[in-house]
């Protein structure tokens, strides 16, 4: 996994709650291999028409927006489906970290996993952010991981949580598989204890 | 004093690091969109550590046209579906995975399938790589759906990294009325407590509603936990539960049944244990519901009328109703009934079971679809069972199709889906934008008010229709 440090830049507001995994990556798109390709998958329903020309009055579509690195959202970012192709679409265009009141609780853990960061921030402060973005276009905002803060359009900082695992991950770039097979000799001694006080989980069907 | 959750959990700490826990997972549930796991493990070289422990399933992308899939795989038309089909044949043939896949009598749904053969039993850890997999909580244990990514990480050490979520005690108490059904009740905790209401919670369904129903119906419940943003969905085991279980093929048998018992009705909450939340529905007051809208929260009573965004006190929700309204094609204040619909599907992990499909074929046997509606069994078993009781006979005969087993166009994946625009009445479990194709407008409701829809072409109140559910 890419490590995350620290991410200044355009920030894209979308000022829009509720946007579920399927608008970040239509379902039909879920096959394909990660690569290029996602660059156009984020929101590609929003952004393209049936022809694959772009909508120009999509946000993603204008400058400086097709250079953005954050983006702003309302509440419940990230719900529904389990699709990691979601995060991908995100980092296939560059986003490395979305700011919203919550989110899915799978889209929240699949972003940690490909060093993408959703930060979440009070709604106050949620709306604070888009107001401030959608006033002055191609803003720029800082998210800092050390620090844990987010630095808004007008230089103020605003304080975030993240799990300290979840941190040191991302701040190494961490191998998660590796690291749990540190932990092989508790993994061996839980499953014995396990097949001693459950065998029938491991019998063969019959 | 614990919770179900909390014997559950704390069963499986493997370790604890900071505040995050390594769970022990017993399960793991795969399936044709697993793809990006196995790309994952090939790329790093990695190798399955427990291929007994992960179980692989054809639904997302295998056909359920009958007669495709009579002709085989490599007839599939499309290139990127057909090697998403063949990709899950070759990937769990290279790891040594089971596969119920295509042709197998077991095939079906991950989450109908998976219960049939027994995998999903009380007090285990079970993930899969699809949200929906809070389905099996059903049974007493933890489910939930995980990413491509922590599905490797799964199969790679047979654990995950999970932070504690909190628990939320949602109570449903009272008898359901006649025509409402366990979709009418989950569709109504949804609108009560919104699409975010349990992000961070894993959710204990109980109450006397609960208790009465079948493991058919607590599975509807406990599937759509996640269209409440919860992280799992719970319900403590009891006879009910070990009727069902009781022969299955994973299911222990002889002593080890006995043994399991034993443990098994050591699950529930202990009385008096604390919940993060809690929450009351009382289902007498549950009718028959339909979604109206573009996320499974915005579902009212099919007797009330389309909302008026203009009227909502709060700001936000006028602009979110005002954006569902146009994306629907709907007017504010027509009523539920009035919303004409071009076509029905009866399937999906949350309602293709086989009291699902009793209770369609119920309202089939009524009248004659006057638009294409088809009916997709979860399995194929359930389809087996069906005919055995000439429910497709009664679908046939009233003009509705009679298909496969998949998923089909629940996630429209496999080339089954809606045109833009086309709208549909569906028991599935997501009515978000172009989630059944393209531009396609979807609403939920249960099986029995879908197949009322496929009789009158528009949204009808099954109840109207006299037939018992």
């Amino acid at each position: 996994m890419e490590a995350f440090t620290t991410w200044s830049g355009i920030a894209v507001p979308f000022d829009e709650t509720n946007v579920d995994t399927n608008q970040l990556c239509p379902t039909r798109f879920n096959k394909v291999p990660w690569g290029p390709r996602f660059a156009k998958i984020l929101l590609h329903d929003r952004r393209f028409n049936a022809d694959d020309s772009e909508k120009p009055d999509y946000i993603l579509n204008q400058e400086p927006y097709r250079r953005a690195v954050i983006a702003v959202a309302g509440r419940n970012f990230g719900v529904g489906s389990s699709r990691e192709t979601a995060v991908l679409g995100l980092m296939g265009f560059g986003i490395r970290s979305v700011i919203a009141p919550n989110f899915g609780d799978i889209f929240y853990n699949n972003s940690l996993k490909n060093g993408v960061l959703p930060v979440r921030l009070p709604t106050a402060i949620v709306d604070l952010l888009l107001r401030q973005l959608l006033a002055q276009r191609g803003a720029q905002m800082r998210v800092d991981l050390p620090s844990q803060t987010v630095t808004g359009p007008d230089g103020a900082t605003h304080p975030f949580d993240i799990a300290p695992l979840s941190k040191k991950r991302l701040l190494l770039g961490l191998d998660e598989i590796a690291h749990t097979q540190e932990y092989g000799g508790e993994i061996k001694r839980f499953e014995e204890r396990q097949a001693k006080d459950y065998p029938w989980l491991g019998a063969a069907p019959t | 004093m614990k919770t179900l959750f909390d014997k559950v959990w704390d069963s499986h700490i493997v370790a604890q690091e900071e505040d995050e826990t390594l769970l022990y997972v017993d399960r793991c549930l795969i399936h044709e969109g697993s793809r990006h796991t196995f790309d994952a493990l090939h790329e790093r070289g990695l190798s399955v550590a427990h291929p007994d422990k992960v179980f692989a399933f054809s639904d997302h992308y295998i056909p359920t046209d009958p007669q495709a899939r009579s002709r085989g795989v490599a007839s599939i038309p499309d290139a990127e579906i057909r090697n998403m089909v063949e990709l899950l044949i070759r990937n769990t043939d290279e790891f040594k995975i089971s596969r119920f896949g295509w042709g197998d009598a077991r095939q079906g749904i991950l989450h109908v399938a998976g219960p049939e053969l027994g995998l999903s039993q009380p007090g285990i850890v079970l993930v899969g790589a699809d949200s929906h997999t809070s389905t099996h909580g059903a049974f007493g244990n933890l489910s939930f759906g995980i990413g491509a990514s922590e599905t490797t990480h799964v199969v790679a050490t047979q654990t995950i990294w999970q932070r504690r979520p909190d628990t939320l005690h949602i109570r449903i108490d009272g008898a359901l009325g006649f025509g409402v059904t366990a979709k009418d009740i989950i569709l109504a905790v949804i609108a009560k407590i919104g699409i975010g209401g349990a992000i961070g919670y894993a959710i204990e369904y109980a109450g006397s509603a609960i208790a009465a129903m079948s493991m058919n119906e607590r599975m509807t419940i406990c599937n759509m936990s996640i269209e409440a943003g919860g992280r799992a969905g719970m319900i403590a085991p009891d006879d009910t539960t070990y009727q069902f279980l009781a022969g299955r093929p994973f299911s222990p048998k002889g002593q080890a049944w006995d043994n399991a018992l034993k443990f098994w009705r050591t699950l529930p909450s202990d009385p008096g244990a604390k919940f993060g939340k809690e929450v009351d529905i009382d289902a007498a007051r549950v009718v028959p519901m339909v979604t109206w809208g573009t996320n499974p929260e915005q579902s009212l009573p099919i007797t009330e009328r389309v909302p008026d965004p203009d009227k909502e006190p709060d700001a936000e929700t006028r602009i979110e109703y005002g954006k569902a309204l146009t994306y629907m094609g709907l007017k504010p204040g027509m009523r539920l009934t009035e919303i004409a619909v071009d076509r029905v599907f009866i399937g999906s992990c949350t309602n293709s079971r086989i009291d699902d499909i009793r209770a369609a074929a119920a309202v089939a046997k009524l009248g004659r679809a006057v638009i294409p509606a088809w009916v997709v069994p979860g399995s194929e078993s359930i389809k087996r069972q069906a005919e055995a009781e000439g429910l497709d006979r009664i679908f046939t005969d009233a003009g509705f199709e009679w298909r496969n087993a998949g998923c089909s166009l629940c996630t429209a994946l496999n080339g089954d889906q809606l045109k833009p625009g086309e709208r549909c009445g569906s028991t599935s479990n997501r009515n978000f934008q172009g989630r059944q194709g393209p531009g396609g407008r979807t609403h939920l409701m249960s099986p029995a008010m879908a197949a009322a829809a496929a009789l009158r072409g528009h949204l009808v109140d099954v109840r109207e229709l006299g037939g018992r559910n």
